[in-house]
C-alpha cells in the first residue's frame, strides 16, 4: 500500500556524530543509575521487599525467631548471639519483629498508591479532560476534601471502622488522594492543548483512545514521581497511627507498635525504640531518594 | 508563578453579571476577593461537619458500649440517649448540632461526663497554641535561612549539610525524632551527668520543658521550607535582573536582600499555609510523645475512647485554623506579588 519512496543510496560514511537514539525509559534508567543515592535507595527497597516476602519462610527454616513468641525470662535484653538485636519487654525477638514489620509498612505504603490512582487519578483525569462545569464541581469537591487535616481524618476513619490493616489502608487512601487529583488535572489541562492531541482528535480518535494513548503516557512521569513520594508519607501515617495505638493492633509486629512497646521500657532498653525508629527512617529515606532520582531522571529539561 | 489564579475558583467562565459588577479599583477587588474567600469557608466547614458527623454515626455500636466490662442496662442507655439527644432522628441531631456550633456550643463530652467539649477545648488550647506559635517562630527563620544560605553557596559544604539536614528532617518521622531526643537528652544525659541534668521528658511548663517538643514539631516544616527556599532562590539567582544587579556593582548585602530574597520569598508565603497543616498534624503526635495535655493529645484520647462530640469539635476547630491560615496566606500573597490576578 505504501507509496514507493525513491530511496537515496545509503550513506555509509558520516562526517558527523548522530546522537544515539534511545527511548525515554532507557534514557530515564540511564540517568537514574547515575544518581548514587537513588540507586542505594532502590537496592535497600529491593532488600526490604525480599525480606517482606521471605520473612515467613525464614521463620519456618528456623533462620529467624517467631516474631510473636514470648520468652518472658528474656525481657528487654540487649543484642546477643541468640537475639541479634535483643528482645522487647515481652521477650520477643526484635530482629524478627522488625523483619515482619517491613511487611506491614511496605504493603500499606505501596498498595495505598493504588487507591490514590483509583480516586485521585480518575477525578483529576475527568476534571481536566471534561473541563467546564464538571471540572468546577470536582475541584470544589477536592478543595473541601483538602480542608481536612490528613492525620485527623485518618484517625477519625480508623476509629469509626475499628483498627485493622484494611481500614488503615482504606483510610489513608481515602484521605490523601487530593494531591494526585490536582497534579493529574494540571497535567491533563496542559497536555490536552498540545498539537498531537488536536491531531488525534482531528483524525477522529475516540475520547477513550485519546485519554489512554495520549494523555496518560505523557502525564506518567510526574505521576510516578508523586506516587513514589507518596509511599514514605503513607508509611509514616501507618507508623504514626500504630504508635498512637489506633493502627495495627498487637501482637502483630508493626514498626509503629514496636516503638510504642519499646517506649514502655525506654530506660531499661532504649535500643528497642531505636531499632524500629532506624528501620522507619531508612525505609522512608530510601523511597525519598528514589523519588528524587526519578524526578531528576524524568525531567526533560535535564535530558542531554 | 506569574499571573497565578489564586482563590477558590478558576479564572474561566466569568458571567456577564460579574463583569457588570466588576470592581473599579484594586482595593475594591481585594475586598471582594477576601469576602468571597471568607464566604467559601462556610460551605467547606459545612461539609467538614457533615462528613465527620455522618462518619461518627456510621460507626457500629453505641458510645455506651463498654469493652469487655459489664454492659449498661437498657433503661440507663435510654436515659443517656435522651440526655445526649441521641434519641432524635439523625437529621434533627445534625441540624441541632449545626445550630449549636454557630453558638460555639459543641455539646457534652462522652468521655468526661458532665463537662462540655468547649470547656475541655478551652483548657487544652493554651498548650497547643504555645507549642504551635513557638514552633512557627523556629520554622520561618530557620527554614528560610538554611534555604537561602544553601542556594547562595550551591554545591558547597554548607549546601550539602543544609540539604542533608532537610532530607533527614523530611524523612524521619517526628515521633521517632521525639523518641530519639528522649533517649539522648532525657535518658543518656541523665545517666552521664549522674542524674544532675537532663531535659524533662513529659509534662509541660514554660521552661526547658518546651525545648524538645518545639524542636520536634518544627523539624519537618523547617526541612520543607528550607528545600523550597533553596529551589526558589536558585531560580531567582539565574534571573537577568540579578546578573544586572551584580554587574552594576551593588554590594552583596543589597543584591541578596533586595533583589534575591524579596523575590524568592514569594513562593514561600504560599507554603506557609501547608505549614499550619503540618503543625496541626504534628501537634497530635508531639503532644502524644511528650505527654502534653493539649488539643492534639485530647483528640487522640477522644478517638481511642470514641468521644464523638470531642472528635467532631476538634476536627472542626483544626479545619477552621487551617482554613483561616490559608485565607491569610492568600491575602498576603496579593500584597507581596502585584502580578497576582484576583479571581
Amino acid at each position: 500500500m505504501a507509496l514507493p519512496i525513491p530511496s537515496a543510496p545509503l550513506v555509509q560514511q558520516q562526517d558527523w556524530d548522530v546522537p544515539e537514539q534511545v527511548g525515554l525509559w532507557t534514557d530515564v534508567w540511564r540517568r537514574f543509575r547515575r544518581n548514587r543515592l537513588a540507586v542505594a535507595g532502590a537496592v535497600i527497597v529491593v532488600i526490604l521487599v525480599l525480606d517482606a516476602v521471605l520473612a515467613g519462610l525464614l521463620v519456618q527454616i528456623g533462620l529467624i525467631q517467631d516474631p510473636i513468641k514470648q520468652h518472658v525470662e528474656l525481657s528487654a535484653t540487649g543484642p546477643s548471639a541468640a537475639h541479634l538485636l535483643g528482645t522487647d519487654e515481652l521477650g520477643r525477638d526484635t530482629l524478627s519483629r522488625l523483619m515482619f514489620g517491613a511487611r506491614i509498612s511496605l504493603t500499606i505504603g505501596i498498595l495505598v498508591q493504588g487507591i490514590y490512582v483509583l480516586i485521585g487519578g480518575t477525578i483529576g483525569l475527568v476534571a481536566g479532560y471534561a473541563g467546564g462545569r464538571v471540572d468546577n464541581l470536582l475541584m470544589r469537591f477536592t478543595d473541601i476534601w483538602f480542608a481536612f487535616p490528613d492525620l485527623l481524618f485518618v484517625l477519625v476513619l480508623v476509629s469509626v471502622f475499628s483498627p485493622s490493616l484494611l481500614s488503615i489502608f482504606v483510610a489513608i487512601g481515602i484521605v490523601n488522594w487530593v494531591g494526585l487529583a490536582r497534579l493529574v488535572r494540571g497535567q491533563v489541562l496542559s497536555i490536552k492543548e498540545k498539537e498531537f492531541v488536536e491531531s488525534a482528535r482531528a483524525v477522529g480518535s475516540s475520547h477513550f483512545k485519546i485519554v489512554l494513548r495520549h494523555l496518560v503516557p505523557n502525564a506518567l512521569g510526574p505521576i510516578i514521581v508523586t506516587l513514589t513520594f507518596g509511599i514514605p508519607a503513607a508509611i509514616f501515617l501507618e507508623a504514626a497511627l500504630s504508635y498512637i495505638g489506633v493502627g495495627i493492633q498487637p501482637p502483630t509486629p508493626s514498626w509503629g507498635v514496636m516503638i510504642q512497646d519499646g517506649y514502655q521500657a525506654i530506660y531499661a532498653a532504649p535500643s528497642q525504640v531505636l531499632f524500629p525508629g532506624i528501620a522507619i527512617a531508612i525505609t522512608m529515606l530510601s523511597f525519598s531518594f528514589i523519588g528524587d532520582g526519578l524526578r531528576d531522571a524524568l525531567d526533560p529539561r535535564m535530558r542531554r | 508563578m506569574a499571573n497565578t489564579a489564586i482563590g477558590g475558583r478558576p479564572a474561566r467562565g466569568a458571567l456577564p453579571v460579574r463583569r457588570l459588577l466588576a470592581p473599579s479599583s484594586r482595593g475594591a477587588a481585594l475586598a471582594l476577593f477576601v469576602a468571597r474567600r471568607v464566604l467559601w469557608m462556610v460551605p467547606v466547614l459545612f461539609f467538614v461537619i457533615l462528613i465527620t458527623f455522618t462518619l461518627m454515626h456510621l460507626a457500629p455500636g453505641s458510645p455506651w458500649d463498654k469493652a469487655g466490662g459489664r454492659q449498661l442496662s437498657a433503661s440507663i442507655v435510654e436515659n443517656l440517649n435522651t440526655r445526649y439527644g441521641l434519641d432524635k432522628p439523625i437529621w434533627q441531631q445534625f441540624l441541632l448540632y449545626l445550630w449549636n456550633v454557630t453558638h460555639f456550643d459543641f455539646g457534652l463530652s462522652y468521655q468526661y461526663q458532665g463537662r462540655t467539649v468547649s470547656a475541655l477545648l478551652v483548657s487544652a488550647w493554651p498548650y497547643t497554641a504555645t507549642l504551635g506559635v513557638l514552633a512557627f517562630c523556629v520554622i520561618v527563620p530557620a527554614g528560610i535561612g538554611l534555604g537561602v544560605v544553601a542556594a547562595l553557596r550551591q554545591n558547597s559544604r554548607i549546601d550539602y549539610i543544609a540539604m542533608g539536614f532537610s532530607t533527614f528532617g523530611a524523612s524521619v518521622p517526628n515521633f521517632v525524632v521525639g523518641m530519639l531526643f528522649i533517649i539522648v537528652f532525657g535518658v543518656m544525659l541523665y545517666n552521664i551527668t549522674g542524674g544532675n541534668y537532663s531535659l524533662p521528658v513529659s509534662g509541660f511548663g514554660l521552661d526547658d520543658h518546651l525545648i524538645m517538643p518545639v524542636v520536634t514539631l518544627a523539624l519537618l516544616p523547617t526541612a520543607f521550607i528550607a528545600r523550597l527556599t533553596r529551589a526558589s532562590t536558585l531560580d531567582i539567582l539565574r534571573q537577568d535582573y540579578v546578573r544586572t544587579a551584580w554587574a552594576k556593582g551593588l554590594s552583596e548585602r543589597l543584591v541578596v536582600l533586595k533583589h534575591i530574597l524579596k523575590n524568592s520569598l514569594i513562593p514561600i508565603v504560599t507554603a506557609l499555609g501547608p505549614t499550619f497543616a503540618f503543625l496541626v498534624t504534628g501537634s497530635v503526635i508531639v503532644e502524644t510523645v511528650f505527654v502534653i495535655p493539649g488539643i492534639g493529645r485530647s483528640f487522640v484520647e477522644a478517638v481511642t475512647s470514641r468521644d464523638y462530640p470531642m472528635i467532631l469539635a476538634t476536627t472542626v476547630l483544626f479545619s477552621v485554623v487551617v482554613a483561616i491560615a490559608n485565607l491569610v496566606v492568600d491575602v498576603l500573597y496579593v500584597f507581596i506579588d502585584p502580578r497576582v490576578r484576583l479571581t
